[in-house]
């Protein structure tokens, strides 16, 4: 079935691998819905968090092939581990004065925070899962958004193993 | 330890002996000079075709005919950008390749200095790994790094690998270490098949009424020829092979049921279509093969084993899909399953290949290019190592050179590159000098890499050219003719060069037959040279359209066979 999957991509540090990653998805038609790279626990090693959207064999196939990329030390499929996901986002809306409180209230009840208020606009940053944020950034629609930015998600399995 | 320190270039060619390269093809240009300054001095054989696209397809052919890595070389930029052709060529049929490029001195990398082109950027989707070597990391363990990169092009799924190479750092010195395949970045034990997955595919053998084995290329590279005919004989399995796997299996044997697909033999096709399993070993059921997956063999349940696991699912889901190399997972299979009876399926299938021969007219004012492909297989005995160009030519040595042995086929069968066969021919004949090697050949194709003649006469390489001249794009005109009205466009060759002067100019021998009466002697005076290549200019007949065929994305359903024949068989 088509949904929202989201794999891990270990890589070892080295030029042009994300290129090579990036690559591959393109060349293959698959879509990345979101990306995320950064460095790890083990050193030289980064991780690549990429959400798509795919049916199980699609999602299989693109593991299969990364996993093929030389520079490529492990894939990891999250589809039906128990996992904790975050997104960080980052958004700057339109408040008049008026508006301030009720968009308070709003971040509190999503856990979010105030991070600068500027002449006219503020900026909202939430932390969560997809969902959240967009059920969140769904009920700002009454208000002007002039900047909106996501990290992309970020995914660990539970438990105490290492994947 | 302190390690010996000596220039990139010299390290380059002692990883090539390690590795018992014997033959490089290569073209030089400013970055790559100080390579060539070691060659000066290396008893490696540095031959100089006169395009790089050449180049790849010699190291390729070469590889190809003897199951060792080829091994070419460029200059940065235009060079480089020379060889891409000829590296999608080898990736798209796992073929082993070293390619060395030079590269502008790492301080220029990135600043559009002259003849720099970013070609590991440029070659990612065609190469199975490559390098940009200018990190100390890299420069550290250079001799690691080229030796990691023969291994990755030989091991598991084959493929081209290349390694870029600023002047500096051939130039400069880099440590020499010694040689540890087994700590090198990325050794992997092969892989050797579930028992479980063997036990159950036996089962499955066993079980089915109607088996048929298909191989491709992956058998050809694990070189599971003898275990493929084993199996075949103890289970009395027939055996269909990919245009990649021509000679795997012996075609005059009599469980050999040819080869399927869009211009392949009809029989092979039918005994697909009504198999009730598939084995398919070493291949990926390309389209050329398939034509619409959902009518492609709906009956047959598959086994299908594979190096690459990416394989296993891509196309057809398998029943049992074993990712292992060919050879190891035929003999296990061989072990595991016994022999049966299947008389009435035998009786199915001989039945087809009866009623469904491969068949052609040959009465045209011109002689059929069929029938020049027929007396090429009588002359040479069946014999020859076989190279291909691209369209009509190709599908017609496929069909009437039948093979007996692997390793004596090289044709571009995943990319379709017009222009592979000549300098493949080349390759080979380095590879294996003294065999017979031919190109069979289309007017078109041919002229894509007839500079590289020349190349031929210097080494005085004996191979032979067979044009199929039809003056036409033949495969082109073909699709036009039964697709497209007969509308004819781009693909007249009408003032194609005098190949016969042509192949003068060039030093080799060059020859004409328009006869059909002629064909066996012309040959005959061809197979005489053996000191230089020569051509041979066949006029055939020009609007000879290749059969059978399934139209690209039918089925069996569609197949059509020589409209002309049937008429006259059944008469
Ligand atoms: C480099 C390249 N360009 C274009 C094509 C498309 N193409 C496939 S077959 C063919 C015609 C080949 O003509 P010729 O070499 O004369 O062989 P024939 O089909 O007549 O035997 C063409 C143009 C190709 N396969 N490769």
């Amino acid at each position: 079935m088509e949904m929202p999957r989201t794999i891990s991509v270990l890589v070892k540090n080295r030029p042009r691998v994300l290129a090579r990653v990036a690559g591959l998805f393109a060349r293959r038609g698959f879509n990345i819905d979101s990306l995320a790279v950064s460095t790890t626990e083990s050193e030289g090693i980064s991780r690549m968090t990429v959400a798509t959207t795919a049916d199980a064999p699609t999602l299989s196939q693109i593991a299969k092939q990364v996993s093929k990329l030389h520079d490529v030390v492990d894939v990891i499929d999250h589809t039906d581990l128990k996992v904790v996901e975050r997104e960080l986002c980052l958004i700057k809306v339109i408040v008049d004065r008026g508006q301030r409180g009720e968009l308070i209230s709003l971040c509190d009840v999503f856990r979010g925070d105030i991070v600068d208020i500027g002449n006219g606009s503020v900026m909202v940053q939430l932390v969560g899962d997809t969902d959240k944020i967009d059920a969140f950034v769904e009920l700002l629609a009454d208000y002007e958004i002039v900047e909106m930015v996501r990290s992309g998600k970020i995914v660990l399995d539970r438990g105490a193993q290492k994947e | 330890m302190a390690h010996e320190m000596i220039p990139g270039a010299q390290a380059l060619l002692r990883v090539f002996e390690e590795e018992n390269v014997d033959v490089l093809f290569g073209y030089p240009g400013g970055s790559v000079i100080p390579i060539y300054d070691a060659l000066y001095d290396s008893t490696i054989k540095s031959v100089l075709p006169r395009h790089e696209q050449g180049a790849a397809h010699a190291a390729d052919g070469y590889a190809r005919a003897t199951g060792k890595v080829g091994v070419v070389m460029a200059t940065s930029g235009p060079g480089a950008c020379n060889l891409v052709t000829g590296l999608a060529t080898a990736y798209l049929d796992s073929v082993p390749i070293v390619a060395i490029t030079g590269q502008v001195k790492t301080n220029l990398v990135g600043t559009d200095s002259f003849q720099e082109a970013d070609v590991t950027g440029i070659t990612i989707p065609v190469t199975k790994h490559n390098y940009l070597v200018k990190e100390p990391y890299q420069i550290e363990r250079f001799a690691d790094l080229v030796r990691e990169a023969f291994y990755l092009a030989r091991t598991g799924r084959p493929g081209p690998v290349l390694i870029d190479l600023p002047f500096d750092v051939s130039a400069g010195c880099v440590p020499w270490t010694e040689r540890n395949i087994e700590a090198l970045d990325g050794y992997e034990e092969a892989a050797v098949p579930d028992e479980a997955d063997i036990d159950r595919a036996a089962d499955m053998i066993e079980a089915a009424e109607r088996p048929v084995m298909m191989i491709g290329g992956g058998v050809v590279t694990a070189g599971a020829h003898s275990e493929i005919i084993e199996f075949a004989n103890k289970c009395n399995i027939a055996v269909v092979h990919t245009l990649m796997a021509k000679g795997c299996f012996p075609e005059s044997h009599e469980l050999s049921m040819g080869m399927p697909g869009m211009h392949g033999m009809a029989y092979a096709s039918y005994a697909i279509q009504h198999s009730d399993l598939l084995i398919v070993i070493g291949a990926r059921f390309d389209d050329r093969i398939t034509g619409d997956l959902s009518r492609f063999a709906p009956d047959a349940k598959v086994i299908h084993i594979d190096i690459d696991p990416a394989e296993i699912d891509k196309v057809r889901t398998a029943n049992i899909g074993i990712a292992a190399d060919a050879r190891t997972a035929t003999r296990a299979l061989i072990q595991a399953v016994s022999a049966r009876d299947r008389g009435a399926w035998e009786d199915t299938l001989l039945k087809f290949k009866r009623d469904h021969e491969l068949a052609y007219t040959d009465d045209d004012e011109l002689m059929a290019p069929q029938l020049v492909v027929q007396k090429l297989h009588e002359v040479t005995g069946g014999n020859a190592i076989v190279t291909t160009e691209v369209g009509q030519n190709q599908m017609w040595a496929a069909q009437y050179y039948p093979l007996e042995e692997p390793r004596k086929w090289c044709t571009s069968g995943g990319l379709g590159t017009m222009g592979y066969g000549h300098p493949a021919a080349i390759g080979a004949q380095f590879g294996r000098p003294d065999e017979l090697v031919v190109d069979i050949a289309g007017d078109g194709s041919i002229q894509m890499n007839m500079q590289e003649l020349t190349t031929g006469t210097i080494h005085e390489l004996p191979y032979k050219i067979i044009i199929l001249n039809n003056s036409f794009l033949g495969m082109v005109r073909q699709w036009q003719d039964m697709f497209f009205d007969k509308r004819y466009s781009g693909v007249d060759l009408t003032g194609n060069p005098d190949f016969v002067k042509l192949a003068e100019a060039h030093g080799a021998v060059g020859l004409r037959c328009g006869d059909r009466d002629r064909i066996v002697e012309t040959l005959e005076q061809a197979m005489e040279v053996d000191d230089r290549p020569v051509m041979v200019d066949f006029a055939v007949s020009k609007e000879e359209n290749v059969f059978p065929m399934i139209p690209a994305g039918q089925s069996f359903e569609n197949l059509m066979e020589c409209p002309m024949a049937e008429k006259s068989s059944s008469a």
